[in-house]
């Protein structure tokens, strides 16, 4: 993977997705860097989600150049597949599994080996302190754990970039301070992080930030420039200012 | 092979983890098997008789006691008033009235043409065929009888000159039982089949985790294999199951071979799973899904010939047939288990089933969207 030869993680140009006459993703333009944390604001229905399963070949664009990985979304979205993570605002590990169950059938989809699974789940389970309820349902236990897991899990083949949208949804300060530290975490090993959240606090530890309205992009920068190119002290206010334009 | 054999470990672990699944392996098939067969019987047993006796005579008490002597009848009211007998039958107390008018026995012993009148129940058609097929038969062998025995035996013996023995065949005792009960495990086999193939899929689809394998590498072909494979495995051990049930409940006899039946279930099997996968690429809630699910399964149980003949349904409905896989497989399983047939008596249907198989596999498959 440190081999590519892409320069950008993720190449948009001129993505458009209609749904009829509704236009849900109007020309937008945007690259994201290895490496970064890339946070992608908006309003709900801004579109967000929609780009989202674009790029991770769940649904086709209506036009537009898109690169995610090196690879182009309309004919190689399995390679696209082996390369990224996702993790999505419905809750996506499967309920009636154990936790060690949920990350072998991952991991296996993913083809690791024996010795690869058994190494980074242990690792995996220490690091959340979760060891001792390894093989309890995932139904059996709280909301900000299994958060924190599907997130592990999303990330346990190494991926070169990893999607969140809305991770932290309906979790308590504490845990989305314990969560964004294991997307930092990710980063440093390596892993490019797409990530939409509807709290502007968390736009903060981003390194850039696009904010959505109404499908397009109406602003993309570091969040100290987004502050000072719209007078604000906070992401919250510069949110404000461009969702209420 | 390493992708599918983890998704098969999944699905097996998630089946039998869920606590609707065991009971609905077990128990309901055999509730279904008990209590069907035996409440599906058309057999006629205590037919409810009012007989209306305005003569008072030995003839009309010999008849009488034809009927009461039968195991099929059983006589709820004698009377002299036909209006009674009619209230009792408005009341559904009756299913046939036996009307014999004054001067019955006299008509009769001076050789002059009787009549008496059989009412009968004809809300249910072929009920009412039954009892009135039943009821000329202890008619006729009454009339015989009174012929002997008094115009002498010369008579009656040329009259009964042409005498028919009926010989059944793969059935010899009329057992109805076990004719519903092959019927009842195609449905079963169905059911099982097609509603929880379709049911896991559309659930999956509901919880979400259905787009979170999607954008893994897990292709196409792999996740429907092991979404379908364990419903194949169970639905096959759902007939093993079925026919040790029915050999111990009823005798049901396996005159053919059990390897052809396999065969024949395997195959019928993928026609069934194919709609099951099909119906859950159409439906976006497990609500919408049993609908349709419903709507399918009622048609082909209705059509299939499990209670009535497909040959004595109009040609329209035959040709309908050609269409509804049940109606194949009730064929077939009748066959080979209670005539024992052999695989080149039922080739048509093998290649019917085959060709079905592979064409709604393929449309199920297609349909089924990793990407919309």
């Amino acid at each position: 993977m440190t081999t590519t030869t892409y320069k950008h993680i993720i190449e948009v140009k001129e993505l458009v997705k209609k749904f009829g006459s509704f236009v849900a993703n109007d020309r937008l333009t945007f690259h994201v860097e290895r490496g970064e944390i890339f946070g992608f604001l908006g309003a709900n229905g801004a579109g967000k989600t929609t780009t989202i399963r674009i790029l991770c070949g769940l649904s086709y664009p209506t036009s537009g150049e898109i690169q995610v990985a090196g690879h182009d979304v309309y004919r190689e979205r399995e390679k696209i597949k082996q390369k990224i993570g996702y993790m999505s605002q419905k809750f996506s590990l499967y309920e009636d599994l154990s936790l060690t169950e949920n990350i072998r059938l991952y991991a296996g989809i993913y083809r690791l080996n024996r010795n690869q699974i058994n190494e980074r789940e242990e690792q995996l389970l220490e690091r959340l302190k979760l060891s001792h309820i390894k093989n309890r349902l995932i139904r059996d236990i709280p909301l900000g754990w299994k958060q924190k897991l599907a997130f592990s899990v999303a990330i346990f083949h190494k991926p070169a970039i990893v999607f969140l949208d809305e991770p932290t949804g309906g979790v308590d300060p504490v845990t989305r301070r314990q969560f964004w530290e294991m997307i930092h975490d990710a980063t440093i090993e390596g892993i490019t992080v797409f990530v939409t959240t509807h709290y502007m606090d968390e736009a903060e530890y981003c390194d850039r930030v696009s904010i959505m309205v109404e499908g397009r992009i109406e602003a993309l920068d570091t969040p100290q420039a987004l502050k000072k190119e719209y007078h604000s002290k906070s992401m919250n206010d510069v949110f404000l200012k461009l969702a209420r334009k | 092979m390493r992708v599918l054999y983890t998704l098969l470990i999944k699905e097996f672990k998630q089946i039998f983890r869920n606590k609707f699944m065991l009971p609905i392996i077990f128990v309901v098939p055999v509730v279904q098997m008990i209590v069907l067969t035996y409440a599906a019987s058309l057999e006629m047993k205590d037919i409810k008789m009012a007989v209306v006796d305005q003569d008072h005579s030995t003839a009309s008490r010999l008849l009488v006691s034809k009927f009461s002597g039968s195991p099929f009848f059983k006589i709820n009211l004698q009377t002299n008033d036909y209006e009674e007998a009619v209230r009792m039958m408005n009341r559904d107390q009756v299913d046939v009235i036996l009307h014999m008018y004054h001067g019955f026995e006299k008509r009769l012993y001076t050789g002059q043409a009787t009549d008496l009148q059989l009412v009968v129940n004809a809300i249910n058609a072929t009920e009412a065929g039954l009892v009135n097929m039943y009821c000329t038969q202890i008619i006729n062998g009454y009339n015989s009888q009174i012929r002997a025995e008094w115009f002498g035996f010369g008579d009656s013996g040329k009259i009964a000159s042409l005498e028919i023995i009926p010989q059944l065949w793969y059935n010899p005792m009329l057992d109805y039982k076990i004719y519903m009960f092959s019927g009842i495990l195609v449905i079963m086999v169905t059911l099982i089949g097609m509603m929880l193939t379709a049911l896991n899929l559309v659930r999956e689809k509901e919880m979400g985790t259905t787009e979170q394998i999607n954008v893994t590498p897990v292709r196409k072909y792999q996740f429907i294999t092991a979404k379908l494979l364990p419903f194949w495995v169970i639905a096959i051990f759902e007939l093993a199951f079925g026919l040790v049930v029915g050999r111990l409940l009823y005798g049901l006899p396996i005159v053919g071979s059990l390897g052809l039946l396999f065969l024949f279930t395997c195959i019928y099997l993928f026609v069934i799973l194919g709609i099951g996968l099909f119906l859950s690429t159409i439906s976006n809630t497990q609500q919408q899904m049993m609908f349709m699910a419903f709507f399918f399964m009622v048609t082909f149980i209705m059509m299939s010939g499990v209670f009535t003949p497909t040959e004595s349904m109009p040609t329209w409905a035959q040709k309908a047939n050609l269409v509804n896989p049940m109606a194949y497989f009730m064929r077939v399983i009748r066959m080979i288990l209670l005539k024992g047939s052999q695989f080149r008596d039922l080739s048509r249907e093998f290649y019917s089933l085959s060709v079905y198989a592979v064409f709604m596999l393929t449309l199920a498959v297609t349909n089924y969207r990793k990407t919309t």
